[in-house]
């Protein structure tokens, strides 16, 4: 078959003049880098990954095939479904908290009063400490006796949780963690927000809209594209978070098993990891990662989906 | 003007600007501040907001338990490494894709953005089996190799700018019979520069506050980035609240001083994806 397709070039392509193949080739060259780490880092891995969701492979002795018993497995583990739970509930409640809280922040930052170029700095400036280091700082914030947060809510006569040691409030603790970083997201609305032609405000205005009726009817609509955008990014990353759980839940010192108080902080991905990297069961692994490819499309699609109901293109 | 007026676009947005301002500088003070008390007034109740003297020494222990300085020249060859790599990579397959008249341009532009949404997960053992094969785990080369193929997000951007720079730019050098290469390396990329100092920028971050990459491939503690070194600082001397913090600040300087000298590249990338529709 690879004869037939050399032998012969394909006849669409006979009709290119030699101006077109100069292109052809020289594009092809510049594009070349990414080609090849296309095929070498993703398109290969990809498809090899199935390969080892099917076998049963400890990186020592050789894979060994065994079909789809590592699929069969994971339907029966309780760390799994445990996992799945965790990150839905990130996915579900977190995402879009978080959402909000970023457009609720542009919004300010989009006000006419002086010095808001101090303020801009101040708000995105925790988005840009490492995860490592404010999860720890968090991790000291949240400490139930001497946190500050609790001393605050003890002052203020509210309730103080246990914060990262109580399974209940683990995943909150993320949550508020999330949108002291919400700043990042912001900015990306409020440079689609200064986008928004002034005029329509103006003629909203004239026909006596109020606040509320031109953030629904102008702004909203004007933004929902950015929204769609975020909120995939968001939802995928969910699926990813591994970083603040390893760090949040103290790490392998936690007693060997990662994930935190009841595992109230085992995600996908810290899941994966630890069958992986720990446990070295890479065919259970692989499996897992695909289920997560899989439920990941699956999310992005029905997002897409609907969003032709609630996104406006400009029509510029 | 009126006093409802006032209220409305000046004491409003102010208080609300200071109320989330003061959310989100003040954990940070707090960073700094605990980073320099003493290990016993951490734990006073009720606790003073500034330390009653500033325990710089918290510092010096830092460095004197963890070889942070050693873990700080780790990461910087990685990043140093990688922002190489993107600068070489990235700009020539965003030219290919945005400047170049070619069949290949719109499916390898579609492929380019299909890849962001893929989960890094699914190729990652593969990848790691790849490496463990080549004997290159417990080496810098995985954390690295993979910049000098370009990266999605950063052809994206370059696109965007490279469709910005007027045509007419190349077509004169090209009727002055100046090949692509040279109108690439010659006029578009020192046009290009804001942008190339913006991937540069991200892809230093990137590299930087990498943990999951680190944790997987560096095993040797001789060998490991910052952000490996502080979670093994916190597994190690967990309770050292002070310490812990003094050396999470360490970390946090440079982040911090990049954004302050760097502020407008930061904002660039915000505005970057609402150009594209």
């Amino acid at each position: 078959m690879i004869e037939t397709v050399s032998a012969a070039p394909p006849k669409r392509r006979r009709g290119w003049t030699r101006k077109e193949w100069h292109y052809f080739w020289l594009g092809l060259v510049f594009a070349s880098p990414w080609i090849i780490g296309f095929l070498v880092f993703t398109v290969y891995p990809f498809f090899s990954s199935l390969y080892f969701s099917l076998t049963e492979y400890d990186l020592f002795n050789p894979p060994k095939w065994v079909g789809m018993d590592n699929y069969a497995a994971i339907m029966k583990d309780r760390n799994f479904y445990k996992s799945i739970s965790n990150t839905l509930f990130m996915a579900f409640i977190s995402v879009p908290v978080t959402l909000f809280s970023s457009l609720l922040i542009a919004l300010l930052l989009n006000f006419k009063v002086k010095g808001i170029r101090y303020y801009r700095t101040i708000f995105y400036l925790p988005a840009v400490i490492p995860g490592v280091a404010s999860a720890l700082l968090w991790t000291w914030m949240l400490n139930p006796d001497f946190g500050l947060v609790n001393i605050f809510l003890r002052w203020a006569h509210l309730p103080d949780p246990a914060w990262l040691l109580d399974p209940r409030f683990t995943k909150p603790s993320l949550i508020l963690m999330g949108l002291w970083g919400s700043g990042a997201g912001a900015l990306i609305f409020l440079a689609a927000l200064q986008g928004v032609p002034q005029t329509y405000y103006e003629a909203a205005q004239v026909d006596g809209a109020n606040w509320w009726h031109r953030f629904w009817r102008i702004t909203v609509p004007a933004l929902s594209p950015i929204i769609l955008f975020q909120l995939i990014m968001g939802l995928i990353g969910a699926f990813q978070i591994f970083t603040e759980s390893y760090i949040l839940a103290g790490g392998k010192s936690s007693g060997g098993a990662l994930g935190g108080p009841g595992q109230s902080l085992l995600f996908y991905a810290v899941n994966l990891y630890q069958e992986a990297f720990i446990n070295l069961k890479m065919g259970y692994a692989s499996a897992l990662a695909w289920i997560l490819f899989v439920i990941v499309m699956l999310i992005t699609l029905l997002v897409l989906k609907t969003s032709k109901r609630w996104v406006y293109y400009g029509g510029e | 003007m009126s006093a409802a007026k006032m209220l409305r676009t000046k004491i409003f947005p102010h208080t609300m600007l200071i109320l989330f301002a003061f959310f989100f500088l003040f954990p940070f003070i707090w960073l700094v501040f605990t980073s320099l008390k003493s290990s016993n007034e951490i734990f006073e109740l009720p606790p003073r907001i500034l330390p009653a003297s500033f325990q710089w020494s918290n510092y010096k222990a830092a460095f004197e338990t963890v070889p942070f300085g050693h873990y700080m020249l780790n990461t910087l060859v990685i990043c140093v490494l990688c922002i190489v790599g993107q600068l070489f990579a990235s700009p020539l397959v965003a030219y290919s894709i945005s400047r170049i008249p070619w069949a290949g341009s719109k499916i390898i532009f579609a492929i380019v953005l299909a890849t962001m949404i893929l989960p890094s997960q699914v190729q990652l053992i593969p990848q790691y089996i790849i490496f463990a094969k080549l004997g290159w785990v417990n080496t810098i080369l995985p954390l690295t190799i993979g910049a000098f193929f370009g990266a999605p997000f950063y052809i994206f951007l370059l696109r965007q700018f490279l469709l910005g720079i007027p045509r007419e730019l190349s077509e004169a050098a090209k009727m002055d019979g100046a090949s692509e290469l040279r109108i690439y390396s010659q006029i578009i990329m020192p046009t290009l520069k804001p942008a190339l100092a913006t991937v540069a920028l991200f892809t230093f971050v990137g590299a930087y506050t990498d943990f999951m990459g680190p944790l997987i491939y560096l095993n040797d503690a001789a060998k490991w980035t910052l952000t490996l070194g502080l979670q093994g600082f916190q597994q190690d001397h967990g309770a050292q609240w002070e310490k812990l913090m003094a050396a999470s600040t360490i970390m946090a300087i440079p982040m911090i001083l990049l954004y302050f000298f760097g502020q407008k590249y930061y904002m660039q990338s915000g505005s970057a994806f609402t150009g594209f529709k």
